[in-house]
This record gives C-alpha cells, sequence and structure tokens, in this order.
C-alpha cells in the first residue's frame, strides 16, 4: 500500500517534469485542446453560464487563441484556479496560458519567471461600500475593515495605500471572490477592495446594485493580461500576437461579420492583407497556418467586439472603455504593426 | 556406533538469502532500502531538474524581505514593512494560540461529555450521544464554517449598536458579525509588582501543597488544600491591587466612525475555528475517557468503597489514576489532531501559519517549496513537542512494575 501511493507520486511527479520541459505549441497541437486557466468565477470575466460552458472577456482570449492554434475556438479546456493556485498550475505545466485578471508586475515577470504577452484590460484598483455609510471618498475609511482576497496584488496595494495616507484598518483575508461577496454582504466587513472592474462585475450580481457605492479614487495601476510560462518564446509570441491580432482587426475595422468576405476577397489595405494571410504568410511563421488570425477573430470577433459583448456598457457589468480604448481614440491599447 | 553427526558446515550460497530464514529479513530489509534511498534520490534529483528547467533556484532569502501585507490578529507587532520571516512567526503563534485554548476546551468538552455518556439518565446519556456522534462523524470544514456562519450572521452589526438597535452585555461586551469586543487591560504604573506578586502567590501556592502533602504522609492529618490555595491565590493580588491605588485599569470598547475602538476584539474567525476545533476534538475525547472509565473494573470502586473512601476520593485516588492509563496515549494523538486541524483556518479567514507563510507569502514571493518545506517543518516541530510532553506524562501516570 504505502509502496504504491509512493510509486504513484513517483510517476505524477514524472508526467509534471515531462509536461514542463516540452514545447508548448506543439504539446497544444498534438493534444488538440488548448489547458487554459481561468478565475472560478467572476461575471463577464470568466464565468460558466447555466449550461455549463464558459463565457467571458478572459474566456474569449482562450477561446482566440485556442482557434489561431486548432482552429477551434471550442477546443479548451478551462481549468479553474484561485488567486492563489494560479502560478502553481501554470508553473506546473497544468495549464497551457493564464487568462484570470492577473496583474502585470515585475516580480511575477522576473523572478516568477512567467512572460506576460500584453495587457488585454487597463485596470486600477477601487473600494465597494454601502451607500447608507455616507462615505464618498476612500479616505475616509480610516478604521473600517475591508475585505481583500489573499494572495493578490490588491493585498499589497492596500497595505500601501492605507500606510501613505496613515490611516488605519481592518483587513479580513478571503479566498475568492463570491466568499468575498459573501462576507461583504453579511456585513463582516465595511469595504470590499479588488480591481475596478472586478468591482464593477461584482456589484452587477447583488440583489440591489443601488445600495453599493464604487469609491472614485482608483488607488493602483492593474495591467491585467494573459501570461506563459518564461522561456517558451514561440508559445508567448503565439499568445501575444493573438492578442494583438485582436486589437489591430479592431483598428482595422475587421469584424467576425466581415473577416470572412474580406479574407476571401482581398482588401485594398496591404495590413488586412497580412492580418489575414491573404497576401504573405505571417502564420507560418508562428507555426501557425495562415488563416489563424481569421480564426481568431472569428472566435468572438476583435477587441472591441469582446469587450462590448462581455464588459461593455450594454452588458449589466456595464464598463466603459476608458484607458482600454485604441490609442486611436485616447484610450492606451496600441498594436505593434504586423510587418 | 556413529553419533548424529554434525550438520555439514556448507559453505554460504547466494539462494539462501532467500530461502533461509536467518538472512530472509536481512534481505528484504536491505532492498527496501536501497529502493527506498533510490526512490527519495529520484524525487530529489526530478526536483532540481526541473527547478533548473524552470530557470528557478532554492532560496530562503525571501523570508528577509518586506512582506507587504497585512495582518490582523497580532500577538506581536508588525507592520507591512516587517519581513516575510516576522508575518510567518505572526502566524506561527496564532496557530499556537488557537491549538492551545483549544485543546484546554476540548479537554474539558470531552471529559465532561465522556462522564455524562455513562450517566444513568437516559435522556442525559442519549443527549450527548447525539452530540458525540453528529461532531465526530461530519467533517471538521463543515463545522467551522457553519459555526463561522452562525457566529457572523445571527449577530447585530457593530453600526446597530451605534444606532441603539443592539445593546452591549454589562454596558462593556459587544458580541457583532466582525467579532466580540471586550474590555482590554490597561497596565499603569505599578503592574509589575502586581505581576510578580501573583506569581509569588502561585510559588506559595506549590509549596504549601508540597507541604501539605508530606504532613499528610508523615501525621495523617488533612488539611482544607483547596480553600487555602484558592486564598493564596486572590487574596494577595487583591490587597496589592487596592495598597498601589488600582495601577491596571480596563479600557472599554466605544462605538466609532465604522465599528468599536478600543477595546480587546476577539475575531469572529477565532471564535469559530475554536469552537469547531474544540467541539469537533471534544467529541472524540468524550469517546477515550468514556472507554478508559469503562477500562477500570467495577469491583475496583466497590473495594475502595469497602475500605470506607467517599465516592469522591474513589473516583480521584482509586478510578482516574487508572483510568488516565488509558485516556492518556490517544488524548495525546488528539492534542495533534487538533493543531494539525488548525490548517484549515483560511476557510474563515483566520491568519495562522498556513495563512500567512503557506498562503500570502507563497503567493506573493512565489517560493511555493521553500515555504511548503518550512511549514511542514514547523508542524513537524509542534507535532513532536507535543508528543514528547504527552509521552513524558504518560510515563509518569503509568504503571510502575517493580
Amino acid at each position: 500500500m504505502k509502496a504504491s501511493v509512493f510509486f504513484g507520486a513517483m510517476t505524477v511527479a514524472g508526467l509534471a517534469s515531462v509536461a514542463a520541459s516540452a514545447a508548448t505549441l506543439d504539446d497544444v497541437k498534438a493534444r488538440g485542446t488548448l489547458n487554459c486557466g481561468v478565475t472560478t468565477g467572476l461575471a463577464g470575466f470568466s464565468t460558466p453560464d447555466a449550461n455549463g460552458v464558459w463565457e467571458g472577456f478572459d474566456v474569449a482570449m482562450c477561446r482566440a487563441v485556442a482557434a489561431a492554434v486548432l482552429g477551434d475556438p471550442t477546443a479548451v479546456e478551462f481549468v479553474p484556479t484561485t488567486a492563489s493556485t494560479r502560478f502553481t498550475a501554470l508553473a506546473s505545466g497544468e495549464v497551457d496560458m493564464l487568462s484570470r485578471v492577473t496583474t502585470w508586475t515585475f516580480s511575477r515577470d522576473v523572478d516568477l519567471k512567467f512572460e506576460f504577452t500584453g495587457t488585454t484590460y487597463y485596470d486600477g484598483q477601487g473600494f465597494i461600500v454601502l451607500r447608507e455609510l455616507g462615505v464618498t471618498s476612500a479616505k475616509e475609511l480610516s478604521g473600517a475593515t475591508v475585505c481583500i482576497r489573499t494572495g493578490t496584488t490588491t493585498e499589497l496595494n492596500l497595505a500601501e495605500f492605507f500606510r501613505i495616507n496613515n490611516m488605519e484598518y481592518e483587513p479580513v483575508p478571503v479566498e475568492t471572490n463570491s466568499e468575498a461577496q459573501q462576507q461583504y454582504l453579511a456585513g463582516a466587513c465595511d469595504a470590499y477592495t479588488t480591481d475596478a472592474s472586478g468591482l464593477a462585475a461584482t456589484r452587477a450580481s447583488f440583489e440591489n446594485p443601488g445600495d453599493h457605492v464604487i469609491l472614485p479614487e482608483i488607488i493602483s495601476k492593474e495591467p491585467l493580461g494573459p501570461l506563459v510560462r518564461h522561456g517558451d518564446n514561440d508559445w508567448g509570441d503565439v499568445v501575444r500576437w493573438t492578442v494583438n491580432a485582436l486589437l489591430t482587426a479592431e483598428e482595422l475595422g475587421v469584424t467576425s461579420a466581415n473577416v470572412e468576405q474580406l479574407a476571401a476577397d482581398g482588401s485594398d489595405n496591404p495590413e488586412v492583407n497580412r492580418l489575414l494571410g491573404t497576401d504573405s504568410d505571417l502564420g507560418a511563421m508562428l507555426g501557425l497556418e495562415s488563416d489563424w488570425a481569421v480564426n481568431a477573430i472569428l472566435a468572438g470577433g476583435n477587441y472591441g467586439e469582446i469587450f462590448e459583448a462581455n464588459i461593455g456598457e450594454s452588458t449589466p457589468i456595464g464598463l466603459a472603455r476608458g484607458l482600454n480604448a485604441l490609442w486611436t481614440e485616447g484610450g492606451l491599447l496600441y498594436s505593434p504593426p504586423f510587418r | 556406533m556413529s553419533a548424529i553427526s554434525e550438520p555439514q558446515a556448507e559453505g554460504f550460497r547466494l539462494s539462501q538469502l532467500i530461502y533461509d530464514t536467518r538472512y530472509r529479513s536481512i534481505t528484504i530489509q536491505t532492498v527496501a532500502l536501497i529502493l527506498i534511498v533510490a526512490g527519495v534520490w529520484w524525487l530529489v534529483s526530478n526536483t532540481i531538474q526541473n527547478l533548473e528547467a524552470l530557470g528557478r533556484d532554492f532560496d530562503f532569502g525571501f523570508l528577509g524581505q518586506p512582506a507587504g501585507y497585512d495582518i490582523n490578529q497580532l500577538l506581536i507587532e508588525y507592520d507591512s514593512q516587517s519581513t516575510h520571516g516576522r508575518a510567518a512567526v505572526v502566524g506561527i503563534l496564532n496557530t499556537l494560540l488557537v491549538a492551545f485554548i483549544g485543546c484546554i476546551t476540548a479537554t474539558v468538552i470531552g471529559t465532561i461529555a465522556g462522564v455524562l455518556r455513562l450517566s444513568k439518565n437516559w435522556i442525559v446519556a442519549r443527549l450527548v450521544a447525539v452530540y458525540v456522534e453528529g461532531f465526530r462523524n461530519v467533517p471538521l470544514l463543515l463545522w467551522i464554517v457553519l459555526i463561522f456562519a452562525i457566529v457572523s450572521e445571527s449577530t447585530p452589526h457593530p453600526r446597530d449598536f451605534a444606532g441603539g438597535e443592539a445593546s452591549m452585555l454589562f454596558n462593556s461586551i459587544a458580541i457583532t458579525r466582525q467579532g466580540t469586543w471586550t474590555p482590554a487591560p490597561v497596565w499603569g504604573d505599578g503592574s509589575l509588582a502586581l505581576v510578580i506578586i501573583f506569581i509569588l502567590s502561585i510559588v506559595a501556592i506549590i509549596g504549601f501543597r508540597m507541604f501539605a502533602r508530606r504532613r499528610q504522609e508523615a501525621t495523617g492529618e488533612i488539611l482544607p488544600v483547596l480553600w487555602i490555595s484558592l486564598g493564596l491565590l486572590i487574596l494577595p493580588s487583591l490587597i496589592a491591587y487596592f495598597i498601589l491605588g488600582g495601577p491596571v485599569t480596563l479600557d472599554y470598547p466605544e462605538t466609532g466612525r465604522f465599528r468599536f475602538e478600543g477595546g480587546l476584539l476577539v475575531r469572529n474567525s477565532l471564535i469559530a475555528l475554536w469552537l469547531a476545533l474544540s467541539l469537533y476534538t471534544g467529541s472524540f475525547i468524550a469517546e477515550n475517557v468514556r472507554g478508559g472509565i469503562l477500562a477500570v473494573s467495577g469491583g475496583q470502586t466497590e473495594a475502595a468503597s469497602a475500605l470506607g473512601l467517599r465516592p469522591g476520593r474513589t473516583m480521584n485516588l482509586v478510578v482516574l489514576p487508572q483510568a488516565m492509563r488509558v485516556i492518556v496515549p490517544p488524548l495525546i494523538s488528539q492534542y495533534l489532531n487538533l493543531t494539525k486541524n488548525s490548517s484549515l483556518a483560511i476557510a474563515v479567514g483566520y491568519m495562522d501559519a498556513r495563512a500567512t507563510l503557506g498562503g500570502i507569502t507563497i503567493n506573493q514571493t512565489g517560493r511555493e517549496l521553500e515555504g511548503m518545506l518550512l511549514l511542514g517543518l514547523f508542524y513537524l516541530i509542534v507535532s513532536l513537542a507535543i508528543a514528547s510532553v504527552g509521552n513524558f506524562y504518560n510515563a509518569s501516570v503509568k504503571l510502575k512494575e517493580r
């Protein structure tokens, strides 16, 4: 009995070592599915619908990558991860990429040996409180109890914000967003803090969203984006340029509605032709089919379409584009050229 | 006549290693040892290889870096600029705190429940049976979460006290959904003298008990030990308190902007974890106690009363010392269980060693391997310490054969 457990553990360790060392792109192609790490449930970003099908902004990024690599946006195995299990899941090879509202920071990039493949959402940390408390600014929160997700950058920002402003607070650590929501609604904490997009998503799922107010202060920079393991540059390129393709598609006016026609007939704009693989074969350079970008855009539309469908102003989340507009429209999103 | 000849001295053959019972066990042990060493070596080298493949090193330097996060329950000074090492110590102390108070209450609950389950009163015995079976057979995590939900959802919000919708017990204790606020002692000038006097009176009690014991052995006279001990415990400190002019005052909690300010806050996470651990482990201890008492044969009680011992003394001098021999070994393992089970604390956000060192620190630094090894080492040391103390006590009460 003991021996069998022992050898079982050895086998598992052996498999993990294989998974972590091989080229991810070949693995994904051989497997036929993409393993994508998402949250355990955050409305608008990654959450399973009534039929158990994952949907949301982060999920759409996974589907775009799967479509680019495998030609099939449904060939994704979604792996729910918490803030504390996500990096282990990625480092061990359990998932090929993480797309779960993860902030790009120096230490995660350099010390934890991950590679962020661009920013898909420029976020910042905010606070939500009960309207009846009459708090209008985060600077008035001295002495408050604050619910905070453990293992996140927000935890560190919170400590710094209160320290800089010389205020006292009591942190109530929680593991997941739903747990935080329950604690906050039960009154175990006066305020809940996380990325402003997450607050909007959380408030949208409350019974009476109007009873809660998101304070105006944004206390940190939270560039969120997908990430892969450091050192597998080919795979990093695939994810990075898939995201860039979605951004460029919006910039060039390529949508899920017209992409097939543009790919078939060609366009007057050479960059559209390069992007869609009708002119030159950028796909082959990535180790993909020439219509990789067409598939990626067909999966959920270009960046703007994905944003509007999942978290935009027409959805219950109701986020404005703000910083997440294209650079041509006053935002920060800017893709390097396809050339 | 040829005598029975000596068996021929044969040379050692390899097959003897398997078929000769003299060598077989050594062979098996050697093979097992080689396999285990090879397996451990393989695991370690695999880990090293994997770390190399990921470009990661193995380094405990992170313990000296600033932690950057805040912890709500602090037994020693700590702020967000303290090191990860200090955060780990804060967590370790929190673990030890809940394990310590948990072990005490579990023992009290378990002893009472164990005795009551043997009660001749049908209702009492059955009620205790329901408690024991209910807690023993439902996972601890569920009890922790359930008790946390009860204490945090059935109690008023701190703000309700300001609005007059809820009031404090004795004007000083507030039970709220964020925790229970009680008055906190403020140690003024002269409190050190008070503490020294209190410690001295405890020393005096121990001395008096030794004296009373020797006197009883010499003369057979029994002194009223309990009353004199109680008097020694309370009176000197009480008199000193008034002579010194009341150096220790109480800081009462007052309603603030969001919650109470001042006073001592016992968080619901601690209360829920403490209660759940005590009730859960108490149900196991109850069975140990019941088994221990049943293991002492009824003849012992009868013999004691035949000698004229009163029931209380029969219990203290005859039944319990014998029952302890049966109770103590499994009791130690229950203490170990309780200490290790306290690592479920993160379910209610109690900041124990698992939550600081094994949770947030690992997350913020990415040092899973180092952090988990340290955490494992900590639990190992604590468990071994509890076990050795328990074994020492067990050796002192066990049957002494001469």
